[in-house]
């Protein structure tokens, strides 16, 4: 694992000396990160601070207005709250349930093997896909499943009601990140050392009070680790499930912060306020990536 | 090591398999919906076992498409998918490798400058950059293009991090002594350091290529021609909003046939998908 490259001291003693050779060797990647990632990002902060009058013709430097415009409509207050829910209900279901399995897992079973492969698959499945199956599987009037909601008396339609069809989002995100949740889970459990669980067992601890006082506390920086992964991943990676199962709604019951910049952007309109939204995006991957950063420098010295 | 119970082993199973059956579920009808009849589908009718369509519905798959929405074979589209995924892979390596050696094996001005450069686009996921990089590609002719589908993405801090961390552990001898045999930078990077860095650079290729099979956004906003669609675009447009259209049987083994790929290689190559997990993720 690696901490923050600054905190390495360790240089290279035997190097080649070229004055110009290095240049042509980071230019490639250098040229495509200015243009198509640092260029683009600064003209989004820069829009972001003007404002074009309505027929576009001219612009004025409007300092934050964009930004408390934004904060202002409900609708923008509304995405960062179902945001963070969604967030949140994601990572909690998808790595509960890989806990469980990767628990289970790392037990000396016959065919671990087999079910670790069997388990982590779903990683390479993209989200629009993801969204395909579960819309179809529980597809109001043709869905297999909701044949069976419906004959449990559940008024089942995700076209309609919001609260279902946030719901189903959460669960198609969260089936995806089983199996990445899982194989880190299970690395994570089989990096705690035999003899901690032994001498814990020898003390006459139970399976289930062994998990909770031993093996739970020594797995907190995976646990850590992987509730930021899952936030990111609920943020951003969502965006194909949510395209291809409910396009942000109905209403606006499963738009984030992510589908809104989409939406907003192709209907054209107040470039500032898209660019803001972009900008606060920003701002929320540069805090997760630091939290992380600073979580895995951390968990060296552990 | 501690022993389990009879029943804790017999319960584990249970579980293990419960897990299993949630997982391939979705995945199993997928299977089942594309082998049967459109008509039976639609009537909500649908039955969980196999059908008598498989052929056909396949063959109208890979080599028609869908009757309605977009006639484009899906054949075409996991082309279009498939250069699109090897151009990101091998581009992100191979941009990334030449960096990590020049940052490691060369002393020259601005050299970590260049580097956190490179890092900070960690911060820079393409969803907070969507619409001004699409004015730049269309701005640059790319639109509906192999280039604009990959170039924009072809930057990777992880795998710069990656390669750099991995040229840190090889020895200082090798350079003094490939060196002493005359070697020059090109000669040491071909001969001694690309051999060593193979196991790397696969472990690193069977992520990146299931990432950029899976690319969504990007392709959705700049394809516009339906041939240049990828096969993740061209599912979403099968869903017609008007449900009575859509042919789900067709969208079905479009879904199974998007995931082929990616899947197929997480299993085959297992060992290397959780190294290179694993070490680009954290």
């Amino acid at each position: 694992m690696r901490g923050l490259p600054v905190s390495e001291i360790m240089q290279k003693h035997a190097i080649f000396q070229s004055k110009l050779l290095p240049y042509a060797l980071v230019a490639p990647q250098l040229a495509i990160v200015l243009i198509f990632f640092y260029w683009p990002a600064l003209q989004a902060v820069i829009q972001s601070f003007l404002l074009q009058d309505a027929f576009g013709l001219s612009t004025s430097f409007v300092w934050f207005e964009n930004y408390l415009e934004l904060f202002k409509e409900p609708a923008y207050f509304a995405a960062i709250v179902r945001t963070f829910v969604f967030s949140f209900a994601i990572a909690l279901s998808s790595l509960s349930f890989a806990l469980l399995l990767a628990v289970m897992a790392d037990k000396p079973l016959r065919g671990s093997m087999l079910y670790r492969t069997l388990l982590i698959w779903p990683y390479a499945v993209a989200p629009p896909v993801v969204g395909v199956l579960w819309v179809f599987m529980l597809h109001p009037s043709l869905g297999v499943l909701s044949r069976g909601l419906r004959g449990m008396g559940i008024d089942w339609n995700p076209l309609l009601n919001g609260d279902q069809a946030a719901l189903l989002i959460i669960l198609a995100a969260a089936w995806k990140q089983i199996s990445y949740n899982f194989l880190f889970f299970l690395a994570g459990l089989q990096s705690i050392p035999k003899s901690v669980i032994e001498a814990a067992a020898i003390d006459g601890a139970r399976p289930m009070r062994r998990f909770w006082t031993v093996i739970f506390p020594l797995l907190s920086p995976t646990i850590f680790f992987l509730l930021v992964v899952n936030i990111v991943y609920a943020f951003f990676d969502t965006f194909g499930i949510i395209d291809t199962m409910t396009r942000g709604g109905p209403g606006k019951a499963t738009e984030t912060l992510v589908y809104k910049v989409y939406t907003d952007g192709l209907l054209g309109g107040n470039l500032g306020s898209s660019a803001a939204q972009s900008v606060i995006l920003m701002a929320i991957v540069i805090i997760l990536t630091a939290i992380q950063f600073r979580f895995v420098e951390r968990k060296v010295t552990y | 090591m501690v022993e389990e119970e009879g029943f804790q082993r017999y319960l584990a199973h249970v579980i293990l398999w419960i897990g299993i059956a949630i997982v391939a579920f979705p995945v199993y009808l997928a299977l089942v919906a594309s082998t049967q009849d459109n008509a039976v589908i639609a009537n909500g009718q649908m039955s969980l076992l196999p059908g008598g369509h498989f052929l056909e519905t396949y063959y109208q798959t890979l080599f028609v498409g869908t009757s309605g929405s977009t006639r484009e074979p899906v054949l075409n589209m996991m082309l279009n998918s498939l250069i699109m995924a090897l151009l990101i892979a091998i581009g992100k390596i191979a941009i990334s490798i030449i960096s990590a050696y020049a940052i490691v094996y060369f002393r020259f001005p601005f050299r970590m400058g260049i580097f956190w450069i490179i890092f900070i686009t960690l911060m820079l996921p393409v969803e907070v950059r969507i619409y001004p990089t699409y004015k730049i590609v269309a701005d640059l002719h790319l639109l509906d293009s192999y280039a604009g589908l990959s170039l924009p993405l072809i930057a990777s801090a992880t795998a710069t991090l990656l390669f750099r961390q991995f040229f840190m552990t090889v020895p200082d001898e090798l350079l003094e002594a490939s060196r002493i045999d005359g070697a020059g930078p090109f000669r040491f990077f071909w001969d001694t350091l690309l051999p060593l860095s193979r196991t790397n650079m696969a472990a690193l290729f069977v992520i990146l290529f299931i990432l950029g099979w899976n690319q969504y956004l990007w392709p959705l906003l700049i394809t516009t021609r339906d041939d240049m669609q990828t096969i993740q675009v061209g599912i979403r447009k099968m869903i017609t909003t008007t449900d009575a259209l859509t042919e789900w049987p067709v969208v079905m083994a479009t879904a199974l046939l998007a995931m082929l790929p990616p899947v197929f290689v997480v299993v085959v190559m297992q060992k290397l998908f959780v190294r290179g997990l694993v070490e680009t993720e954290k």
